[in-house]
């Protein structure tokens, strides 16, 4: 199978990627690899396992789950207990299975709650959910044996109980655990999507009445799912306590199970791969962005909906969608198309990223005392120049962008139209 | 006794805010089938745009403008963006305006900044209406529970005696029976949203300075609406009417209710030394778990009776 192939092809290089990178950043003067990026791909590790466990539900059992971090929060509090146990020597297991101890703890809470929420699907499933995350995260704030109330409970992660001699000491062999149960868990999950679990659980996705009539039971495929992808939320849960040493309620509140799910839906969730892209690209525009503006989460708000609207399958749906042009060999022909649609497109997003700013400097900037500088020239967010150059660029570039896109859409139809009697059979069309 | 008493108006006046955001979500799932996260946004909306409107012309203006472009704006939601998802199913209508949230969010903090604002009660309604038991109850709650009963009794009226009322409901249940007698049904869909909107931003303006009017009331409120909505059962008013009273209640009286698990066999002569999570789950006092009273009793609600308190349809 070709597909195969090119797909572990595709596994070897990200690994390979993934222990290389650090090294890119190299600080002769300091001995060390840049602290800064590698908490940022540390983080993004962690990510990956939160959006691909996310998407187990989303995408693959089409269950719209809002308590995901309570899982990932779950097993982060868990590995501070676990780890806070083994220092006191009360807890023999070595550094390098603990991520599982904390999984499996989630994976508890996740059989308790799944229980409750698999009863139901659809908006129901979503309700329920909402509600456990909320009863949990107020629960984290108020219990504070367990929980350690708003000031989270800390930990030391050199406990010196490592299988290979390593003292987890230096950030980068927290980044190598990282990784190495990142792609664990990815190749768990890869895997599960190919058992007979993951494929009914696309079955009951996909049309749920015949999923029943074939003699399953939804109801339990819908519960398998949700404990593993706690299972695996929990593994993610247990890396950021080790990477942070402390646990806070924020591990498990409402924002980072909106962030699985941006990272999931805006990756792509009908490709394996997807919720790895998104998780990749929020982590960057969070740690890049967020240093930069106030206001990253509008730009991932909008973006956010813009996927929603015109392209539900995801930045790798849009990707994969190229693959019978790339197949007859006709993507030079997108070259200039693409090209048209870029330019208006920038235009676009230069506005609305110039108008947004300028608000947002006027108010949150002007209550902080910041200025808005651009290449160090600073810039009055009370003259009038600046709003209008950007309300130009924005509505300019809106209208520029809808005639190119329809430009680009009819290049887009004759290709597929064209691929279509070639070969005469069916070519899945981008959504 | 007096506590009784002052916690039971002051629970009424909660649930009926909470019954004002709650219809309108009900509303607008039972017709569309769609959950509206943002239902919460357009309330913290409505109290935002009454500050700035009643800072100009007054509160009363406000109390009809902010509403009616609270409104406005739910419909422009409706056609522009809605619809569009619409074809992509009810997953992608949930994720649209759960991507809404986020934009509202922090375009009301873009806008108005980060600090609450200095929306208070009107002059005029800001005495106190009668003493009960040397405690004072204010007019403006009896104000807000004023525009709250009309509201539900227009609510009430429109749908059960005029024409619009009668399509309305007819669209809710046979949407294709409607539309094949010649209604424009989507029309009503529009109108349906911006209505529960309407009520949502009427909500914010009276719940605005009543609560503080800050970036965080959406979250906040959100979640306590959406439990209401399941607690009473999905697309039933009558139900979400008794659910809003009921959560009202349980929030006002948890505040004041001291007493904790224990305290219930403490007469059978069991004391509590050891200091670890159970024992912490046992002695903990009710009014410290009060916020988190909503959310275990609609998981509870949803084991035993997943309908809802008076849901026609499993939700």
């Amino acid at each position: 199978m070709t597909g195969m192939i090119g797909k572990s092809w595709l596994w070897v290089a990200a690994v390979a990627l993934a222990v290389l990178l650090p090294w890119c950043f190299y600080d002769f003067h300091t001995g060390r690899q840049s602290g800064f990026v590698l908490s940022m791909l540390g983080q993004m590790g962690m990510m990956i396992i939160l959006a691909l466990s996310y998407n187990m539900l989303l995408g693959q059992s089409g269950l719209f789950s809002l308590c995901h971090a309570t899982f990932f929060g779950m097993g982060g509090y868990a590995m501070v207990h676990f780890l806070n146990a083994a220092g006191d020597g009360d807890l023999p297991v070595p550094m390098e299975l603990m991520p599982l101890l904390a999984g499996l703890a989630s994976l508890a809470l996740a059989v308790v709650f799944g229980y409750m929420a698999t009863k139901q699907r659809a908006t129901a499933f979503a309700m329920i959910t909402l509600g456990i995350g909320e009863l949990m995260a107020t629960a984290a704030l108020m219990f504070h044996h367990f929980f350690g109330g708003e000031g989270g409970v800390s930990t030391n992660r050199t406990i010196n109980n490592s299988l290979f001699g390593l003292t987890y000491g230096p950030s980068i062999q927290v980044y190598y655990l990282i990784v190495a149960w990142t792609f664990i868990a990815a190749l768990a999950m890869f895997f599960l999507t190919k058992t007979p679990l993951g494929r009914m659980a696309n079955a009951t996705r996909d049309n749920f009445e015949r999923a029943q009539f074939m003699g399953y039971d939804p109801r339990m495929v819908r519960f398998l799912q949700f404990a593993l992808s706690g299972l695996f939320a929990g593994i993610g849960g247990g890396l950021y306590a080790v990477t942070y040493e402390i646990v806070t309620f924020d591990a498990l509140a409402a924002p980072l199970s909106a962030n699985a799910l941006l990272m999931a839906y805006i990756g792509g969730t009908t490709v394996f791969g997807g919720p790895v892209l998104g998780a990749v690209l929020i982590t960057l525009l969070q740690s890049g962005v967020s240093l930069m503006s106030n206001s990253w989460l509008v730009y991932v708000g909008v973006l956010f909906i813009c996927m929603v609207i015109f392209a539900p399958s995801g930045i790798a749906g849009l990707i994969l969608g190229h693959r019978p042009i790339v197949r007859a060999g006709k993507l030079g022909q997108l070259v200039v198309p693409y090209i048209r649609v870029l330019i208006p497109g920038l235009l676009l997003v230069l506005g609305f990223v110039g108008l947004v700013e300028l608000t947002s400097f006027l108010t949150i900037g002007a209550a902080q005392g910041k200025t808005l500088k651009l290449n160090g020239n600073e810039i009055d967010v009370h003259a009038t120049m600046p709003w209008l150059i950007s309300a130009v660029a924005l509505i300019g570039g809106g209208a520029w962008l809808w005639l190119e896109a329809r430009y680009f859409r009819r290049v887009w139809d004759g290709l597929m139209a064209d691929l279509k009697a070639a070969d005469g059979k069916a070519v899945r069309v981008l959504a | 006794m007096e506590i009784v008493l002052i916690s039971l108006l002051n629970g009424l006046v909660y649930g009926m805010l909470l019954f004002m955001l709650a219809s309108g979500l009900t509303l607008i799932f039972s017709m569309m089938g769609v959950l509206n996260f943002a239902h919460a946004s357009i309330y913290m909306i409505g109290a935002y745009l009454a500050f700035t409107v009643s800072r100009f012309i007054g509160f009363f203006p406000a109390l009809i403008i902010a509403p009616i472009l609270c409104g406005l704006l739910g419909a422009g939601i409706e056609v522009w963006g809605l619809r569009r998802v619409h074809q992509n199913g009810h997953i992608a209508e949930l994720l649209f305006t759960f991507g809404l949230v986020f934009i509202i969010q922090r375009g009301v903090q873009m806008t108005w900044g980060m600090l609450p604002m200095a929306y208070r009660v009107p002059q005029i309604l800001d005495f106190p209406l009668f003493t009960l038991f040397g405690a004072n109850f204010p007019a403006y709650r009896g104000f807000m529970l004023l525009i709250s009963a009309g509201m539900l009794l227009g609510t009430w009226l429109l749908l059960k005696k005029t024409r619009v009322g009668l399509i309305i409901q007819a669209a809710l249940t046979h949407p294709q029976m409607a539309s094949s007698l010649g209604h424009n049904v989507p029309a009503v869909f529009t109108i349906v949203f911006a209505g529960g909107c309407l009520l949502a931003g009427l909500a914010g303006v009276i719940g605005g300075n009543y609560q503080t009017t800050e970036p965080g009331m959406a979250d906040a409120m959100g979640p306590i609406v959406f439990v209401v909505v399941v607690f009473g059962g999905l697309g039933s008013l009558a139900g979400c009417f008794i659910a809003s009273i009921i959560m009202g209640m349980v929030q006002t009286f948890a505040v004041v209710i001291d007493y904790s698990l224990i305290d219930l066999v403490k007469p059978l002569g069991i004391s509590i030394t050891a200091d670890n999570l159970l024992t912490e789950i046992l002695t903990v006092p009710v009014s410290r778990i009060g916020a988190l009273l909503p959310f275990a009793m609609m998981i509870l609600m949803l084991l035993f009776r997943p309908r809802g308190l008076l849901g026609t349809r499993d939700t």
